[in-house]
């Protein structure tokens, strides 16, 4: 009776969750095995089901695989350097030796709420290989100036950098919080025991806040696999394809060209890959938590 | 659409006073944003009376059935005289032999260049054909050392290689626009010359978004010759130093032997089969093909006309800088009339970049450049053949 009585309740929600998400994805995967485009979409009768073709043929397509590879390196680098820089700044932040906490907390966080295409024009003429600021310190200290945008062996490094920065405050409030909430007492009875800095890092910090970076970590790789807006608002892809990312080729591919069916399939495809990442995360972590 | 749709409400008051019981409401779209919309409009059955299309744009409009043919109601018009049209602008209308808009304003690409830096090498006339050209940015290069050059080819942009290979003989699809046909010894011959102005130094291997500001490079010497559109007219008189406004020249494109084609790009105008009004949105039409009305349009953008009567008036007539695309129009050819081919000529910069950055060779590249374009028009190839069949 109870649970017949919470159906009224969940209602709504699933109805709501029903319409705008299971119904659209269900449509999708339908056309995805469709070669629904233009010629479509002016008549229906040149719609033809294609079945797996979509997909066979998308595992064919050097593109895509440029495209994942690029993904994977972003995700690869970037995942590990934008945690890395979250914990670093919220440890910073919470040492009791910093001054004007509040002042650098805003700071830090900045980057996150600013509009996305505004810094990246910045960061254009920051990258800039004649004027830029950055090969202006290279030069200063006697390295010569990288071709950051133009060269397709660091135009991904320089998206990472970008992204990077954009997204590491984020992480850094979440990480901080966590840092809050470990009880002073752990690190006094350390410090008793004799332990040094680095020690206590390791064996109390890292441990307490474990649950905390698995959750990051989680949203992060799920996040940097939808990698997109910086590579379209900094290098529209290039140069040389370097920094397509796979959801790059499904915007190319569904709203330049109106393949919406093999647009669909990059969809899946993307979709399975981020859902087996996170089952092995999240199996990982379960492992790591009962041991 | 953009510029145009701002300024074409001015002409709106003098329509409706001369065409009483009309009400002309103008709904503008920003370029970036109109290809998206106008299909959305299509398929939620949205669309507007008459529309300005980029006339790469019609035949995939055609395609979907959304424009109205206006073969019948030119040969009755007393205003649109298509002779009086460039007759490569009137063509890119023209779909299976029936006209689909009428051209309303003119895009085509050609050299604007640097008269000082050609005359301190030694030269007095823009080069008419490549051979010169050649020479011309060999002699520019030797004086302007490693770090400057001849001509700016963005990579971002795929005009410039497609005017050059719109020069050859052959077209770029064959077989009713099915098949590419960039194997053919013209688009080969092209590709080579091209990737030779990358090679030897004569053109740096970048994109627009490396180059911060064209003009300033423009105005530095940092290259001298650069393949855009008549809109940078405007934008060089405003942007260039004054010391520098005496020094620039625009001329028309150097053929593979003698004056070359370029493109024929710019915007139609076009009635929506699904239009109510379909005469009422004629005559606006014809209002804004008169000669007086488009001399007036163009004090207005700058955006050039498409009729020889109307450059023959007022202030197109003496503008120097016109003067090149006057002739240049007479040699204008339109790109290949089939609905993809934006991909394709999208694939068309993508694979001349990597030629250019040596990754693939000029056989390569055009091989490459087929197998994209047959696999982008397969769906148009199974469509015809079933056409043809039944």
């Amino acid at each position: 009776v109870r649970q017949r009585a919470a159906w009224p309740f969940v209602a709504p929600a699933l109805a709501v969750i029903g319409v705008f998400f299971f119904l659209p994805v269900l449509a999708a995967l339908v056309l995805s095995f469709t070669d629904f485009d233009i010629y479509a979409l002016a008549d229906l009768s040149n719609l033809r089901f294609t079945g797996v073709r979509n997909y066979v043929e998308l595992l064919q397509r050097s593109e895509f695989w440029n495209a994942l590879g690029n993904t994977l390196y972003f995700v690869i680098a970037g995942v590990p350097l934008s945690i890395g820089a979250s914990l670093g700044t919220a440890l910073l932040l919470h040492t009791r030796v910093t001054r004007f906490k509040p002042f650098f907390r805003t700071a830090l966080f900045a980057p996150v709420v600013t509009t996305l295409v505004a810094s990246a024009v910045v960061w254009r003429y920051l990258f800039n290989t004649r004027y830029g600021w950055l090969n202006y310190a290279l030069g200063s200290i006697g390295l010569p100036a990288i071709d950051w945008l133009g060269d397709p062996h660091f135009s991904m490094p320089a998206i990472i950098v970008f992204a990077v920065w954009k997204n590491f405050g984020y992480n850094m409030i979440i990480l901080l919080a966590g840092l809050q909430s470990i009880p002073e007492e752990l690190y006094e009875a350390a410090r008793i025991d004799g332990a040094s800095a680095w020690r206590q890092f390791v064996y109390v910090t890292l441990p307490m806040l474990m649950p905390m970076l698995s959750m990051v970590a989680i949203l992060t790789v799920a996040g940097y696999f939808q990698l997109f807006a910086e590579p379209y608002v900094m290098t529209q892809g290039g140069p040389l394809q370097s920094t397509v990312s796979v959801l790059y080729l499904m915007y190319d591919e569904g709203f330049k060209w109106w393949n919406l069916g093999s647009a669909s399939a990059v969809a899946f495809v993307l979709f399975i890959l981020m859902f087996a990442i996170t089952a092995v995360q999240l199996r990982f972590m379960r492992r790591g938590a009962t041991r | 659409m953009g510029r145009e749709g701002e300024v074409v409400t001015t002409l709106i008051p003098e329509f409706e006073r001369s065409h009483p019981g009309i009400h002309i409401e103008v709904q503008g779209l920003p370029w970036s944003a109109a290809h998206e919309k106008l299909l959305t409009a299509f398929a939620g059955d949205a669309t507007p009376d008459v529309c300005q299309l980029g006339n790469t744009w019609v035949p995939e409009f055609v395609a979907l059935h959304a424009l109205e043919a206006l073969d019948e109601r030119v040969r009755g018009s007393s205003v649109i005289d298509p002779r009086d049209y460039f007759a490569g602008i009137w063509d890119t209308n023209v779909i299976d032999s029936n006209l689909y808009g009428v051209p309303w304003y003119i895009d085509t690409r050609l050299l604007f260049y640097r008269r000082d830096l050609l005359a301190d090498a030694g030269f007095d006339a823009p080069p008419r054909s490549w051979s010169e050209w050649q020479q011309m940015l060999a002699a520019m290069k030797a004086k302007a050392g490693p770090d400057r050059f001849g001509v700016l080819l963005p990579l971002n942009e795929f005009e410039p290689l497609l005017v050059l290979a719109l020069q050859q003989d052959q077209p770029l699809l064959a077989d009713d626009g099915t098949r590419g046909n960039f194997e053919s010894g013209g688009f080969k011959r092209t590709l080579a010359f091209y990737v030779d102005m990358f090679r030897r130094g004569y053109a740096p291997p970048l994109t627009n978004a490396d180059v911060s500001n064209i003009w300033n490079e423009f105005a530095r010497g940092y290259f001298s010759f650069y393949i855009t559109g008549p809109w940078n007219i405007g934008e060089f008189k405003r942007r260039l130093p004054p010391a520098l406004q005496g020094s620039w020249m625009t001329a028309p494109l150097p053929g593979p032997s003698g004056p070359g084609t370029s493109i024929a790009g710019g915007s139609s105008l076009v009635v929506f089969s699904k239009s109510h009004v379909k005469d009422a949105a004629w005559q606006w039409i014809e209002f804004l093909s008169r000669p007086e009305i488009q001399s007036r349009f163009h004090d207005l953008t700058g955006d050039l006309p498409p009729r020889r009567t109307t450059w023959n008036e007022g202030a197109l007539a003496g503008d120097v800088y016109a003067r090149a695309f006057r002739d240049q129009l007479e040699r204008v050819k339109p790109a290949p009339k089939v609905p993809e081919w934006e991909r394709i000529a999208t694939e068309l910069r993508l694979v001349a970049e990597r030629a250019v950055h040596g990754q693939l060779t000029v056989d390569q590249a055009a091989a490459e450049l087929d197998a994209r374009a047959n696999r982008i028009l397969e769906k148009r190839r199974s469509l015809l053949a079933h056409r043809g069949g039944s």
